[in-house]
Parts: C-alpha cells; sequence; structure tokens
C-alpha cells in the first residue's frame, strides 16, 4: 500500500501541469510511465469537475473507472488495491489521481519471497544431502566395511579375511591397524594350533608307551604272581606232609629246620602278596563315591578286632566326616592304619586307640592316634617308603609295604599322609582330604 | 582205570600241583576216580573221546567235575573251557577253574565262557589243602550233576 501511495505522490506530482494546462497529451504520457509498475492495473486523472481527464491503459473503457473522484486514500476492493491521489499545485487542486493496483502483485511478491525461501530450504537440503554423500563415502562406508569385516570374521573364525583399504585418511589407518591386527591373530593362532598339534601328537604318543608299559607291567605282575606262587606253594606243601607225615621220621633238629623252611617260604609268599598289592594300587583308577566313613571305621575295626577277642583296647572316635573317594582303597587306608595302632599297641597295658578328624584350610585331616610303641622320628622318612620297616620281625610281623599303599591312596586322591611319634609313646597318623565332602556325620564316641 | 568210570578230571601241567590236588584227595578218599591229564590237548581229547581216548571212553560217562588249570602249553584252560562250553554235548559239565593268581586277567573271561567255579590256588599249604578238600566234598558228594 505505501508503495501504491508512493507511486500516487509521483505520477500526481508530475501531472500538476498537465491538468494546470489542460494538456491531454502529456497526462496520458505521464500515465503510460506506469508501464514500469505491472501491478498497476488502472490509472486515470480526474480534472477539477470530476471529469475523467485521461486514463491509462488507453485503450481501457471508461467504465472501468468510477465515475468521479473519491476521498483520498486507498483501500482494498474487490481483491484490488485503489484509491485517490489529489494532485495539488500551489495549494490548489488541480484534480485527482485514480490508482488501481492489482493484489496479485503482492501475492506475487509473496509466492517470489515463498519461492524464494523453498529455493534456500531446497538448496540447503541438496547440499547437506551431497556433504553427507561425500562424507559418508569418505567415513562412513570405510567404517561401515571395516564393521563388516570384523562381523565375518568374528562369525566364521576365518581370520584370513583383509578390510579394503580406500583412502589413506585416518580411517585408511584404522584399516591397516586392523588387518594388522588381524594378521597378529592369524599369526598366533597358527602358532597355537601348531603347538596344539603337537602336543596332542604328543599326548598320543606318550598314551601309547603308557598303555604298552601298563600293560607289560600287568603281564609282569601277572607272571610274577603265578609263576613265583606256584614253586613257592610247593616248597610249603611238601615240607608241610614231611612234617606231617614223617614227623616220627624227623629228629627235633630236623623239625625245627623244616619250620624253618616253612616260615621263609610263608613270608616270601605274603611278600609276593604285598608287592602285587602295591603295584595294583598304583595301576589302578580312582573311581570316587559318598564313602560313609564312621560306618566303614566301625565296620574296619570289628573286622581287625573280632569281638570274641575283644582285648582291653580303648577306642575314642571322634567326628568323622563323609568323604568322596575309592570306597575299597579308603577302606584298605582304614584298614592298614588301624591295624598298625593295634599291633604297635598290642604289648602296652591300656592301649588306648583314638580316631578322629578336624577340618583345616580346604581340607579335612583324618587321624588314628595310639599310645604304643610308637618310633623315633629321626626314620619318619623312612615310614611310607615300600618295604621300609622301624621294627624287626621278631618284635612285629609286616612287610613294610602298608603304610607305603596308604601313601599311595591317598596321595590319589590329592591328599598328604604325615606322621608323628616318640618312642615308646605311641604314634599319630595323619592323612589330609581336599574338601569335597558331605556334611559331618554325627558325633560319636565308642568303648569297645 | 576204566575211562568210563572217571569222575575227577584233573588238568594240570605242573606236577608238584598236581600232586598236592591228588594227595590231598586221596587223604579223604576223593581221587579213586581221578584222572590226571597235563595239557589242555589231552583233556580234550578225553573230553570228547578223540585221538587216544577214541574207542576207549564213551561220552555218555562224563566226570562229575573237571579241575582245569589256565597257564598250560600247546592248548591253555580259556580254549578248553569254551570248547566245553560251547558243546551242547558238554555244556552242562562242571568246569572249576584252578589258578595261581588272583591278578589273572581272565578271570570274568572265564566266567564269561560259563566256568562254574574260580579258585585261586592259596600258597599256604594249609589254605590250599583245605581248599582242595572242599571242592571235593562239594562237586563229588554235595553237588547234583546233571542226568
Amino acid at each position: 500500500m505505501e508503495n501504491l501511495s508512493t507511486i500516487g505522490k509521483i505520477i500526481a506530482a508530475n501531472s500538476t501541469a498537465a491538468l494546470a494546462f489542460d494538456n491531454e497529451g502529456d497526462a496520458k504520457e505521464i500515465l503510460a510511465a506506469l508501464k514500469a509498475e505491472p501491478h498497476i492495473v488502472a490509472a486515470g486523472l480526474y480534472d477539477r469537475n470530476g471529469r475523467l481527464f485521461s486514463r491509462y491503459p488507453s485503450n481501457s473503457g471508461p467504465d472501468a473507472f468510477p465515475t468521479g473522484p473519491g476521498p483520498a486514500g486507498y483501500q482494498f476492493m474487490h481483491a484490488h488495491l485503489e484509491g485517490f491521489q489529489p494532485v495539488v499545485a500551489e495549494k490548489r487542486q488541480l484534480g485527482t489521481l485514480y490508482l488501481k493496483s492489482d493484489l496479485g502483485a503482492i501475492y506475487e511478491r509473496f509466492r517470489v519471497y515463498g519461492f524464494l525461501v523453498a529455493l534456500v530450504v531446497i538448496l540447503s537440503f541438496l547440499s547437506a544431502w551431497l556433504l553427507s554423500k561425500i562424507l559418508q563415502k569418505n567415513i562412513s562406508q570405510p567404517i561401515l566395511a571395516l564393521a563388516e569385516t570384523a562381523k565375518v570374521v568374528s562369525d566364521q573364525k576365518d581370520y584370513s579375511v583383509r578390510a579394503i583399504k580406500t583412502g589413506n585418511d585416518e580411517v585408511g589407518l584404522l584399516t591397516d591397524a586392523f588387518n594388522y591386527m588381524l594378521a597378529q591373530i592369524q599369526e598366533q593362532n597358527r602358532t597355537l594350533s601348531n603347538f596344539t598339534q603337537d602336543l596332542e601328537q604328543r599326548v598320543r604318543r606318550r598314551t601309547a608307551q603308557w598303555e604298552v608299559a601298563n600293560k607289560e607291567l600287568e603281564a609282569f605282575s601277572y607272571s610274577i604272581s603265578h609263576d613265583l606262587r606256584a614253586p613257592l606253594r610247593g616248597v610249603i606243601g611238601f615240607v608241610t606232609i614231611l612234617e606231617d607225615d614223617y614227623s616220627s621220621k624227623l629228629d627235633d633238629e630236623a623239625k625245627r629246620i623244616t619250620g624253618i623252611i616253612k616260615n621263609n617260604a610263608l613270608k616270601m609268599g605274603q611278600l609276593i602278596d604285598d608287592l602285587l598289592a602295591f603295584s595294583r594300587m598304583g595301576r589302578q583308577e580312582i573311581e570316587k563315591t559318598n564313602i560313609p566313613t564312621l560306618a566303614m571305621v566301625d565296620a574296619v575295626i570289628r573286622q581287625i578286632v573280632p569281638g570274641n577277642k575283644d582285648g582291653n583296647i580303648q577306642w575314642v572316635i571322634g567326628e568323622i566326616p563323609d568323604i568322596k573317594g575309592d570306597i575299597n582303597a579308603i577302606r584298605q587306608v582304614w584298614i592298614n592304619l588301624i591295624s598298625n595302632a593295634v599291633k604297635y599297641s598290642a604289648n602296652k597295658e591300656a592301649p588306648q586307640i583314638e580316631i578322629g578328624s578336624f577340618g583345616r584350610d580346604a581340607e579335612t585331616v583324618f587321624f588314628v592316634k595310639d599310645n604304643g610303641v610308637g618310633f623315633d622320628e629321626k626314620y619318619l622318612n623312612k615310614l611310607f617308603k615300600v618295604f621300609q620297616r622301624l621294627h624287626s620281625a621278631d618284635e612285629f610281623e609286616g612287610t613294610g609295604v602298608g603304610l607305603a599303599i596308604v601313601e599311595k591312596i591317598i596321595s590319589k586322591h590329592g591328599g598328604k599322609v604325615w606322621a608323628e611319634g616318640t618312642k615308646n609313646q605311641g604314634a599319630r597318623f595323619y592323612f589330609s582330604f581336599p574338601d569335597e565332602r558331605s556334611e559331618f556325620s554325627k558325633q560319636d564316641t565308642l568303648n569297645r | 582205570m576204566n575211562p568210563n568210570s572217571v569222575e575227577v578230571l584233573l588238568v594240570e601241567d605242573n606236577i608238584t600241583d598236581a600232586e598236592l590236588t591228588i594227595r590231598e584227595l586221596k587223604k579223604y578218599n576223593l581221587a579213586n576216580n581221578l584222572f590226571h591229564v597235563k595239557d589242555g590237548e589231552a583233556a580234550l581229547d578225553f573230553i570228547f573221546c578223540t585221538g587216544p581216548f577214541s574207542g576207549t571212553r564213551t561220552m555218555q560217562h562224563a566226570p562229575r567235575v573237571i579241575l582245569l588249570d589256565i597257564q598250560m602249553p600247546k592248548v591253555n584252560g580259556i580254549e578248553v573251557l569254551e570248547k566245553i562250553k560251547s558243546d551242547p554235548r558238554t555244556r552242562t559239565l562242571p568246569v572249576v577253574i584252578l589258578t595261581s593268581s588272583k591278578e589273572d586277567p581272565d578271570i570274568k573271561k572265564c566266567y564269561d565262557l560259563g566256568a562254574n567255579s574260580y579258585i585261586v590256588k592259596p600258597v599256604n599249604f594249609e589254605r590250599f589243602a583245605a581248599a582242595i578238600q572242599n571242592l571235593g566234598y562239594y562237586w563229588l558228594l554235595l553237588n547234583q550233576r546233571p542226568i
């Protein structure tokens, strides 16, 4: 509207001469200058009498103009902006200028603005898209390709795959580092697998050797047991026949000698049997089950000291928890330890044997204590060695295998054996068992 | 001895063991109808009436018990046991394995093959004598043989 009012003022100012001198041609020429303003669709000059003096465009009919000049000012009429501008010269009104502007021009301007805005927005989007395309090509794509390669590597465990390097930028650097890492892993895998193969081969070879050795040992044991026992049976058998059937023909010295022969042969038989038991224990695989230890100890005591020759041993049975182990092997441990305690305290006036256990850092320690002959601790290192004895056969019978078997069984179960002793004061034997135990059985004290 | 009246067939290559066994059985009058062969081949000939025994005895007159050692030259005890237990004519014959060793890896095999008993000969003569005496009483007097 302001624009229209300015145009109106300019045209009105220019038109004063044309109106003053009633020059129609000049007026027409002035109005024709409105061609430069395409939104002005009509313009007219009225003279001081209100007669339409000149009109623009010149070919438009008089019907298109108001019949006479209206009050000064502009207003919207029928989608047009129109109004009147008095033509004044020296404070005298010479006439009135009528101007009609098409609102389309304003709309047109709005449209232009809108178009410009849209264009800017589209251009921004376009450039953003282009930028992202370029960035994607340079950064995202290589990174995604790298990620894809990493996925392939981790999914297929194929470390021979390499990422493709696309440039010498930071991403290229990352790709190089990634490939280097893969190469390292591949190399390490190769080394590891070679090592594993080598190890497996060695294990197989050793296992085969071990199996052969074990077979040989079995055959050896069988052969000892069979071939050594048979002649021994002959010796003992015929010496016995001599004693039984020919005793009347033998004098006392001859009888003493046959007795010695028989005893030695019997001892040799016992040695063979113990040696075989020891070697069998070494070869046997342990098979773990739950062992009701208290009941086992009870049964072993009954077996070693049958009810009728109870003697005067005082038994003190403490807390003995159940354990998991090879039932036959563990029974053998108790048999050997308890029979030792009975044997070595037999000469005491009031023999006492105490059996119990205590727990300490993730293991259970069982013990068998007696107040028998004990031993000198300087021979401690010989105690658990096979065929090593601290007493002569005259004092106490034995072959020196029992404690060696105990040691072997306990070490096979992952435990340890040890002993304490004082000469003529008694001995204490301990064995530890790594904790894998079930609940403690009831404390029980038995006096037999 | 009439081969048809044999009640105990002792298959034992060790003559000392054989003598001790026979001597012990004799003590209780259980060795009157005992026949001793020294290897598996002779045992099979006796049992199946072949070789030296063809025509001299008939299979109907079977021994009451066969005392069979395992370790023997030529044909061992396991093979003899297998032949006896796989033949329908001799399958019901009681076979007692007598061996020197309890280390014997064949103990399970013997039972699998159908051995009726498996005895380890003790080194201790008193126990050996008791075992033989028990064996004799059990198989010759107590046990009812299949008809």
